[in-house]
């Protein structure tokens, strides 16, 4: 039996019929529509599916559509656009932060995560540290940690 | 996951009358490893009953030498905490090192010491601690709290509410992380408490425990060196493709040491 859910995804009030064991990462894709955000382990390791939840990064997969109600998500197709890319957009851009692409949206809201938790001061060793929650199978890391960085410059 | 039916409590008696009336009824918290678990079929709840909009399960509150913290209070809150980290930065530590940032934004302390898993960071805390867990309807010494592997003195349809730290006079906790997962292959806390010195070792055993010559000898000289000599048998401990039996028990005493290292 589908409920309804109501939320604000990206600015704007959503809602639709779910089932109660739809996970949020397939609300956003499938009954919105936002591919951005990806499915990659389904295990709640990889970080693909990450999204802002009132804020702050967390797994998508790994969370209720049910439990948005109410609630603020924002996913990447949220945070900029062609032409006005978010600072961490464009540093991933700048520092080639990625190869294949598959976990690049996750990347991007983990490391906006990141910055916004280290406002003092963010060093390599604690981006490398706090993206431990994100699996990249192309980069080795250190472009990623480059862009992260850079962004933090410019946010 | 198989489908269940779906509850949001609004307050805690309105998710216990909600754990009475279904036919195998689970409480969802964070969910982290709840969500994962039911992906699998390895938990198939007839209901799921949410806590997460439960304003008064969430908090951390300090005063008098006790530092309270709700049991929907995220691990990412507990270890930004200025209060925690003032008053027990070991416990602040702990909460920083449970899993990945985005689980950590999710995760609660309710949760976590409800499933109980053997491997989880918070069991050292609340008995290294000696902490009391505040249910719904009754309180529990940390101690008494967990009873053996995914097992805990909760009764059915008791919901814990908070989880009750004394104050010590100095605490350490040191972590040996599987490199995938973060979960604690063996962790340690030591504490110097008022009752006496604790030392109390999680991911090693089946359940967390007390390790009892350490805390003997340490009673009598908090130093390192008061831990030379001391071996953790591996008889009982766990043993699987992360770690064997035998290393578990060496990363015990290794992990005393550098938690009394630390605070010595």
């Amino acid at each position: 039996m589908t409920v309804k859910v109501t939320t604000t995804v990206n600015g704007g009030q959503v809602s639709g019929d779910v089932e109660p064991n739809t996970l949020l990462v397939h609300f956003i894709r499938e009954t919105l529509g936002l591919t951005g955000t990806h499915v990659g382990c389904d295990t709640s390791q990889c970080g693909a599916c990450t999204v802002h939840f009132d804020g702050v990064p967390i797994k998508s997969c790994t969370l209720l559509a049910l439990q948005a109600e109410g609630h603020d998500v924002t996913t990447i197709e949220g945070i900029g656009e062609p032409g006005h890319l978010h600072p961490m957009q464009a540093a991933f851009q700048e520092n080639h932060g990625l190869q294949c692409g598959f976990c690049t949206p996750g990347m991007i809201m983990a490391g906006i995560g990141i910055v916004e938790r280290n406002k003092g001061g963010l060093t390599e060793e604690t981006i490398r540290h706090e993206l431990e929650g994100n699996i990249c199978r192309c980069t080795g890391y250190h472009n990623i940690v480059k862009s992260i960085a850079a962004a933090a410059r410019d946010m | 996951m198989y489908n269940f039916t779906y509850h949001r409590a609004g307050s805690v008696d309105a998710a216990a009358a909600k754990l009475a009336e279904g036919d195998d009824p689970k409480l969802l918290a964070g969910g982290m490893t709840l969500l994962p678990t039911m992906k699998q079929r390895l938990a198939m709840p007839s209901d799921l009953v949410d806590l997460n909009e439960i304003g008064e399960l969430k908090g951390i509150t300090v005063s008098g030498g006790t530092v309270t913290i709700g049991a929907m209070t995220r691990h990412a809150e507990v270890a930004a905490s200025a209060e925690v980290r003032q008053a027990i930065p070991a416990l602040a530590k702990l909460a920083g090192l449970i899993g990945d940032p985005s689980v950590r934004n999710r995760g609660t302390i309710g949760g976590s010491i409800a499933n109980n898993d053997p491997s989880a960071d918070y069991p050292a805390a609340v008995v290294g601690l000696g902490a009391t867990v505040v249910t719904n309807k009754r309180e529990i010494a940390g101690d008494d709290f967990f009873t053996g592997m995914f097992e805990t003195a909760l009764e059915d349809g008791e919901i814990v509410t908070a989880v009750r730290f004394p104050v010590p006079e100095k605490a350490a906790y040191c972590k040996f992380p599987n490199p995938a997962s973060r979960y604690a292959v063996v962790g340690v806390m030591v504490a110097k408490t008022a009752g006496g010195v604790r030392v109390a070792v999680t991911g090693a055993g089946p359940c967390v425990f007390r390790q009892a010559d350490m805390e003997k000898a340490l009673s009598s000289n908090f130093s390192a060196d008061a831990l030379s000599g001391i071996t953790q048998p591996a008889d009982d401990l766990n043993d699987d493709i992360h770690a064997s039996a035998a290393y578990r028990a060496s990363l015990v005493a290794v992990g005393a040491k550098r938690a009394v290292a630390e605070i010595a």
